[in-house]
């Protein structure tokens, strides 16, 4: 029965023309996509207040579960103000830019081997290049709403989204290296390899590892470094003007971004789907009927891992005070940025003297 | 702290890392917030929420209308107007607190010779209009005819450290 | 009209009325948001013929750092735009002659003869499979090696350069240290002295 409808489903999906089936994969990647966005907020109040020896949400539905529905339901209704003197058409437009831009990436996302909306050659630059366009949503927000605060942000934003940008940019040349490929499953694939997890490019590129962790968190101007919001200096930033639903969609493309960079990380550094129990539990393992599909590789390990990365950003958040400005500068440019040229060299060492288990030696 | 210590501890983010373990060690510790509905924490007999005025227990009036609490009041948020009563003694005709003026010093209660205002336990009051924030003198002393005996019994404890 | 034309038409109409979008705006914010445009259409175009590796370059580099930058620069800027619109008529004549001797250099050192499908055969297509960015580097470092080292060794002076250009040591400037700053323990800075308790008499 099921089998069958499953076959009917599948026949008539074959059926379809190609662009609807692209919208299909869209709607199905972006609806979830969307409750795990509403989901993070509760979880980042939850662990926040759990960090400070509170409760956090507790009133809306069992344990506070409905508080994310309470909060977009109270966000649809609010009015949507437009400061006089603002840019209208820009105000408008800039947060559209901001999700358009977070949910662009997700397109050459792979979620496990093969499941991907867009096998793109160039998938880590393409995510890059997409990731980098997301500033813009908060420069224009910061300009158009004629506001001084606004514009503030929006200055810190596009300084310190440049500087980032950077030390990102060369992390990902040494995943690039490392992997021989600029395909995010190829990335993956290359992380396989009889020794499990050790075989994962965190190892031997840790200090790139590190650094596009921290440079994501800058990119997505989350604590520490927020200046670009800074609501105990300069209000909220660029988006003090914004209410309502736009403030929302605002909100959502942060969040989203949040989920981007950290499932880019396991993609890149901790071997995306990959179980990290290869290498060296028994083979028997993997055979057991149901334990088993839950032991290899999967999805459920990609979700798995890109939660622990959500979870640090929460940890960074309750945990450290907001970097001073000129600080921020001088990390990105005059410590980052060396430090990843540097290990870039090494990582070309280790790839000609062919360094195992990462690289066969060269024959 | 040599140089190369001190570059080797910010490169390797160990001061980073002990804050990590503090917050995650938090993450687990007993949490201590009250659930206030349900949950009240003790209220000492110090307290100083909701005005009230008090009475004698034959009925009358404490108040005297000295006007000292008018005076002493920081907020200027205490109008009291007074004429003499048939019998012979000084009363108030009027005797105003204005809770959105009112920072709960507790000087009037401080100030009066004859306890009559006093500030009760009570913290749970609301007003849905400006004017529902006014107390007047009839009001006042409904509420101090209401707790006589929470704040009796609040004046006793407190009597000793007086 | 296949799908491909009608995307090359979009696009290119796209490039062409956004870039004369940039020198007709008066609003110098629009100008460098219609210079983000061209960059994004011409993108598009790169990406239908096949070289998603420059196409995604130059979005990342163009539109996503220098083109930040320019925008930084421009919302910093107080510019009175009626002061702006001043002196058009007078400066017209000179400015339609400069116009008109740069459009018959670039007609004589690009002319017509160069384009067209006849003088210029259409790319041939490669399959899913091709890479441009393999492609690319290929050619990079083998055939034109050695400009593709000078451009990057010209590249790192003029970086240098400019660092040096700004850079002024004023002695008198006082400025903090974050290193050291950070770096301050207790033991450095406190002494606990433990004393007999005096009498005062």
């Amino acid at each position: 029965m099921m089998a069958e409808a499953l076959q009917a489903f599948l026949e008539f999906y074959g059926a379809l023309p190609r662009p609807v089936q692209i919208l299909g994969q869209i709607v199905l990647l972006v609806a979830p996509l969307m409750v795990c966005v509403a989901y993070l907020t509760y979880a980042e109040r939850k662990v926040i207040s759990y960090m400070q020896v509170r409760i956090g949400p507790n009133r809306v539905g069992p344990r506070g579960w409905l508080q994310p529905i309470a909060d977009a339901l109270k966000l649809m209704f609010k009015e949507i103000i437009i400061p006089s003197g603002a840019n209208k058409f820009l105000f408008i437009i800039s947060p559209v830019i901001s999700i358009g831009t977070a949910l662009a990436a997700w397109a050459v996302i792979p979620f496990a081997d093969g499941v991907v909306i867009s096998d793109l050659n160039a998938g880590l630059l393409y995510v890059l290049a997409v990731t980098s366009l997301g500033v813009y949503g908060v420069i224009i927000a910061g300009w158009s709403s004629n506001s001084k605060y606004a514009l503030l942000g929006a200055m810190r934003s596009a300084a310190q989204i440049v500087a980032y940008e950077i030390a990102m940019g060369f992390a990902l040349v040494g995943v690039l290296m490392a992997a021989g490929s600029l395909n995010l499953g190829e990335i993956v694939r290359a992380q396989a390899g009889e020794w499990g997890p050790v075989n994962w490019f965190a190892l031997p590129l840790l200090p790139l590892f590190l650094i596009y962790f921290i440079s994501g968190v800058a990119e997505t101007n989350r604590a520490p470094f927020d200046v670009a919001e800074g609501e105990s200096e300069i209000v909220a930033g660029f988006h003090v003007e914004y209410s309502g639903m736009a403030f929302a969609v605002f909100f959502l493309a942060e969040y989203a971004n949040m989920i981007l960079i950290s499932a880019l990380a396991t993609i890149m550094f901790l071997g995306g789907w990959l179980s990290p129990l290869h290498g060296w539990a028994p083979a028997g393992w993997f055979e057991v009927p149901v334990l088993g599909l839950l032991l290899d590789d999967g999805i459920h390990w990609f979700l798995a891992k890109t939660a622990f990365f959500l979870f640090c950003y929460l940890w960074f958040r309750a945990t450290f005070p907001r970097y001073r400005y000129d600080q921020i500068m001088r990390l990105g440019w005059k410590v980052f940025i060396p430090i990843t040229i540097v290990w870039l060299l090494v990582v070309g060492g280790f790839i000609l003297g062919g360094l195992p288990p990462w690289w066969a030696p060269a024959g | 702290m040599n140089v190369i210590t001190r570059v080797f501890k910010s490169l390797f983010l160990l001061e980073l890392l002990r804050g990590l373990r503090l917050t995650g060690r938090y993450l687990f510790a007993r949490k201590i917030t009250v659930q206030y509905p349900e949950e009240k924490t003790p209220l000492s007999p110090r307290f100083r929420g909701l005005h009230a005025l008090r009475r004698y227990p034959n009925g009358e009036e404490r108040c005297i209308a000295c006007k000292l609490c008018e005076v002493v009041c920081p907020a200027l948020a205490i109008t009291i107007e007074s004429e003499e009563r048939e019998d012979g003694t000084r009363r108030t005709t009027r005797y105003d607190i204005d809770l959105t003026k009112c920072i709960f010093c507790g000087f009037c209660e401080e100030s009066c010779p004859v306890d009559s205002i006093v500030e009760t336990h009570v913290f749970e009051y609301h007003g849905e209009k400006r004017g529902d924030l006014l107390m007047t003198k009839d009001r006042l002393l409904a509420v101090g005819d209401k707790y006589e005996k929470e704040i009796a019994a609040a004046r006793a404890q407190d009597a000793p450290y007086r | 009209m296949t799908a491909e034309q009608f995307f090359f038409y979009a696009f290119a109409a796209m490039t062409v009325a956004s870039a004369a979008m940039v020198i007709t705006v008066r609003n110098p914010v629009y100008a460098v948001l219609s210079l983000v445009l061209t960059f994004v259409a011409s993108a598009g175009l790169w990406l239908l013929l096949e070289a998603e590796f420059l196409a995604i370059a130059l979005v990342l580099v163009y539109v996503g750092a220098v083109m930040v930058l320019f925008l930084f620069v421009v919302m910093m800027l107080d510019i009175n735009l009626a002061r702006l619109k001043e002196g058009f008529i007078r400066y017209l004549p000179l400015g339609v002659a400069v116009a008109v001797a740069m459009a018959l250099m670039m007609a004589l050192v690009v002319g017509p003869e160069h384009f067209g499908l006849e003088r210029v055969p259409a790319p041939e297509r490669h399959g899913p499979e091709y890479s441009n960015t393999e492609a690319l580097g290929r050619v990079l470092y083998t055939v034109y090696v050695y400009p593709f080292e000078i451009a990057s060794v010209i590249l790192t002076v003029a970086i240098v350069a400019a660092i040096a250009l700004t850079l002024r040591r004023r002695p008198h400037t006082k400025y903090q240290n974050p290193d050291e700053q950070i770096a301050v323990r207790r033991e450095d800075r406190v002494r606990l002295v433990s004393m007999k308790p005096e009498r005062r008499e």
